[in-house]
């Protein structure tokens, strides 16, 4: 178990307040002039000795994003957007750190702003966090008042000034560029890459976007050293992360831990076990409902990081740890997690708008042992079609938990659905395309 | 994709109050010179809270002329995000989490009683007219599942019972406490801390 002195996130369950007093006893503002002093160049290397990967599930390597954007600020200024519109189902560790930690957050993005030269940054906070939002603005608003922010932000000669902007239940806004579609004031429609935000982003500006835990860790990593950093965890994959374990455990909770962290052991002695014993575990959601499940087999050996995770054709993603156990028919969860990606299509490209759909449609008939055999086969096809054909990554994220599903629990979905393909007459299915033709006399 | 259309009964014209106006006129402000577009989905949001909690289209139109945007932008952002409610929804405005992490810890016996308290369907009124609920797509809260959202507030933690205690009370027009219904403290493991123990018993 990580020890305590190397947890970034000391007030992750509020014991101590979020006000900026008490921020500062943990650390926080300390010395942030003295980090900025020594310049751009070291504290993007510093970034990138950590090592450190973005948090918000794609795992992109942080230093090296803020070195894409532009060394000279041009015509055009530059921003720094925080992304934190969570909205993956089994997710929930942003809206700690927005609450608990926000002075973090606002520190990280003085020492993000400065890195990429940027003078504004946009905090994206989705619209149910109307709370959260609240408890970063008060926050925000100390922050101004101690001048931490605002002009000659913290003694730094660095202006900065920190807007939130508030997302309205979309769950495509948390996908980069749909996001600055939103702060734009369009609908959240994903933009094809290339151009790349860093160099044309939010209003055609080079725009940096990072994940809230992400932004989080930096000043923490400035102080200690991207040494320390990256002692902890693996080659790769370092550090720490918050882990958010739900579904079918006995205490289901947000907890910080290091990277390679075996799955089991975040279970077992934080979680408090699976409900019914570790034999009553059927599968793991391993990083947020996008992620391909992994069945119980696996689960006793697997530790939790971007590339182990990757070898078992599944990913990190948020580490939303969601743990089925065998209480639940895993059909019907996977049914209902297709359904949130049908809600949540954004509706630009054919493929997903269309087949989340499909996939929401079969599972539920699926689960219902309505289905014929083929279609199995036909619904791993649907997945295939949607999987690479989108715009943005989200669409082929609608994909992957049922590809995930077919990939491990095929013989359970064909246990259920041996209905033959030919229609019969004994079999009075309304679903089926012919079946209206059964019913006239002739046919 | 969710299906989303305007109420059928619309008023005929809209207007910011002062307050409202005051707000909005703040909110422009972050945004660089020209861009104010960006500014519309704050401002929907000013609309709807103006309003008893919907957008009617007349705030629309209205919204893009303060704005200087054409009407159908502005139609589409109202009807492509799904916080922004195109016809009346109760005083208290229940938002049911039925997503996976909260389904398979019980989120139907929250649905459940939703639709013994305060009506069978969706998006109906109660008897009283103050209340009405709905299935959303998660919440994020998914540690402190099942759990609903009413109004600004997330409770917790919740099951059956509870969820009845908490409709009683918004009947009756008290404002019940948000936060977790099995007393933890936010989203620690309930019962199994180890982790920071010299600060929780600092």
């Amino acid at each position: 178990m990580l020890k305590d002195q190397d947890r970034i996130f000391k007030n992750l369950y509020n014991d101590m307040g979020a006000d900026v007093k008490s921020a500062q006893t943990r650390g926080d503002w300390v010395n942030t002039s003295e980090l900025i002093a020594k310049g751009r160049d070291w504290i993007i290397n510093e970034v990138k000795d950590s090592q450190l990967r973005g948090r918000g599930g794609a795992g992109f390597p942080t230093g090296l994003k803020w070195s894409f954007a532009p060394k000279e600020v041009g015509s055009r200024p530059h921003y720094l957007v925080i992304n934190a519109d969570e909205s993956e189902p089994g997710t929930c560790k942003d809206r700690d750190i927005l609450r608990f930690e926000p002075h973090k957050l606002i520190e990280g993005c003085l020492i993000a702003s400065y890195a990429v030269q940027a003078h504004v940054c946009y905090i994206y906070i989705r619209g149910e966090y109307f709370i959260e939002g609240q408890k970063l603005q008060s926050a925000i608003d100390e922050a101004y008042e101690k001048n931490l922010i605002g002009k000659n932000a913290a003694g730094t000669g660095w202006d900065l000034d920190i807007y939130i902007h508030y997302g309205a239940g979309a769950y495509i806004c948390g996908e980069e560029t749909a996001l600055l579609e939103s702060i734009e004031g369009k609908k959240g429609q994903p933009r094809l890459k290339p151009p790349f935000p860093a160099l044309i982003g939010l209003y055609g500006c080079p725009t940096i976007i990072n994940n809230v835990e992400t932004i989080a860790v930096v000043p923490t990593i400035l102080r200690r050293g991207g040494k320390w950093f990256s002692s902890l965890g693996r080659e790769k994959n370092t550090g720490t992360k918050i882990f958010c374990i739900s579904g079918n455990v006995n205490n289901p909770c947000n907890v910080e831990e290091e990277m390679n962290i075996p799955l089991k052991e975040l279970i077992e002695d934080h979680a408090g076990g699976v409900i019914g014993g570790w034999d009553n575990l059927q599968a793991v959601i391993p990083g947020g409902s996008s992620m391909p499940l992994i069945p119980k087999e696996k689960c006793e050996t697997l530790t939790m990081d971007f590339d182990s995770l990757m070898a078992e054709k599944s990913g990190l993603g948020t580490a939303g740890i969601v743990v089925i156990n065998k209480d639940q028919d895993i059909i019907k969860c996977m049914a209902r997690i297709a359904r949130f990606y049908k809600h949540e299509s954004c509706g630009q490209c054919t493929p997903c708008r269309e087949g989340s759909g499909w996939m929401w449609r079969m599972l539920e008939r699926m689960a219902k042992g309505e289905a014929t055999k083929d279609e199995v086969d036909m619904l791993g096809d649907v997945t295939n079609q949607i999987a690479g054909h989108t715009i943005c990554a989200f669409g082929e994220g609608s994909s992957w938990p049922v590809q995930g599903l077919l990939r491990h629990f095929k013989k359970e979905i064909e246990e259920r659905n041996n209905l033959d393909p030919i229609v019969q007459k004994k079999n009075n299915i309304p679903y089926l395309v012919d079946q209206h033709l059964l019913d006239k006399k002739n046919a | 994709m969710s299906l989303r259309r305007p109420a059928k009964n619309q008023p005929e014209t809209f207007e910011f109050s002062s307050s409202s106006m005051e707000e909005a006129d703040k909110i422009v402000l972050k945004y660089p010179e020209g861009k104010q577009q960006s500014a519309v989905m704050a401002l929907l949001y000013i609309a709807q809270k103006q309003n008893d909690n919907w957008i009617p289209l007349a705030a629309m139109k209205y919204i893009a002329k303060f704005l200087d945007m054409p009407y159908i932008k502005v139609y589409e952002v109202a009807t492509f995000y799904t916080m922004y409610n195109l016809s009346p929804v109760g005083k208290y405005f229940v938002q049911v989490c039925t997503t996976t992490p909260c389904m398979i810890r019980g989120a139907n016996k929250l649905v459940e009683a939703c639709k013994e308290k305060i009506s069978d369907k969706e998006n109906e009124l109660s008897n009283d007219k103050s209340c009405s609920w709905m299935e959303v797509e998660c919440l994020g809260a998914c540690v402190n599942a099942p759990m609903m959202q009413i109004n600004d507030n997330y409770y917790e933690d919740l099951d059956k019972e509870k969820t009845i205690e908490i409709f009683d009370k918004i009947l009756k027009g008290e404002d019940p406490k948000p936060g977790s219904y099995r007393g933890r403290l936010n989203t620690e493991p309930e019962n199994n801390r180890k982790t920071l123990m010299d600060i929780k018993n600092a």
